[in-house]
């Protein structure tokens, strides 16, 4: 699932960047585990390493003992952030199948001034 | 209809149901328009349970050569074909919806909050420098936060 919705923001980077969208994936999975992920993907934007979820907990995205071996992992989430840091898009899907796509995600940064 | 013959329509009921359960994991999840709803499934999962059902009335029929071990089997492989399909439902639209409510993440208007990871090299990056550093060229517009499940 998660996969699958990265694999849509690499297909669609080009037309994020061309809309000045940086796209930032973070998980808890370990640097060397997101590498082996990218390489294998062909993924070529930014995704970050919060091994320990503390950037999740500041975001109050954490699913509780949902990951492997009751790891606290993070519930799926978007956000569009501005550059004066303040958030101006939100997604908090209620079902894990379903996510943002990029075209959702152009159209919401599309309609900001 | 020749009940005597080997019961095709409930084993490739049967079979159906599982090659369905893994289609989606394997290969519809990849496409947004059935990875969010997986109507693709759901009518595999039908044609599925209209061989199963033809299969249950062919291995009930009473000119069977042995009727009474083709009931148990019969019965033991719909239950478990109607198992799949009551798992793959309840997984997709039950317990997918099992997620924390995020009462306290940071809402529209308010500041995301700063922070500074290590990407896949192993460099710390921070918020403020994604705001900052130039995408194609010129400066961001915003920067988009995907938070996602991991452990891969």
């Amino acid at each position: 699932m998660c996969n699958s919705e990265l694999r849509s923001i690499e297909k669609n980077l080009d037309k994020l960047r061309a809309a000045g969208i940086r796209p930032v994936a973070i998980s808890i999975d370990t640097p060397e585990e997101s590498r082996k992920l990218s390489q294998q993907m062909g993924y070529t934007f930014t995704i970050l390493s919060d091994s320990n979820a503390e950037v999740i907990k500041r975001y109050d995205l954490v699913h509780a003992g949902a990951g492997e071996n009751g790891r606290d992992i993070a519930r799926p989430a978007e956000f569009l952030v501005d550059t004066s840091g303040t958030v101006r898009w939100v997604n908090l899907t209620e079902n894990y199948t379903v996510r943002a796509r990029p075209e959702q995600i152009l159209n919401a940064a599309n309609s900001l001034k | 209809m020749n009940v005597r013959r080997f019961n095709w329509p409930l084993w490739v009921g049967f079979l159906l149901t599982f090659a369905t359960s893994l289609s989606y994991f394997f290969v519809f999840v990849w496409f947004p328009v059935t990875r969010d709803f997986p109507w693709a499934n759901l009518l595999l999962f039908l044609v599925a349970a209209v061989l199963v059902v033809a299969g249950i009335r062919r291995g009930f029929a009473s000119e069977r050569p042995h009727p009474a071990r083709s009931k148990i089997v019969t019965s033991i492989v719909a239950a478990l074909s109607f198992g799949v399909i009551a798992l793959f439902i309840f997984s997709i639209f039950i317990a997918a919806r099992w997620l924390p409510a995020s009462k306290g993440a940071p809402q529209v208007g308010q500041k995301a909050p700063e922070f500074s990871l290590q990407d896949t090299s192993g460099k710390q990056v921070s918020l403020t420098e994604l705001l900052s550093a130039p995408v194609n060229g010129s400066a961001p517009k915003t920067v988009l936060l995907v938070f996602y499940r991991g452990y891969w």
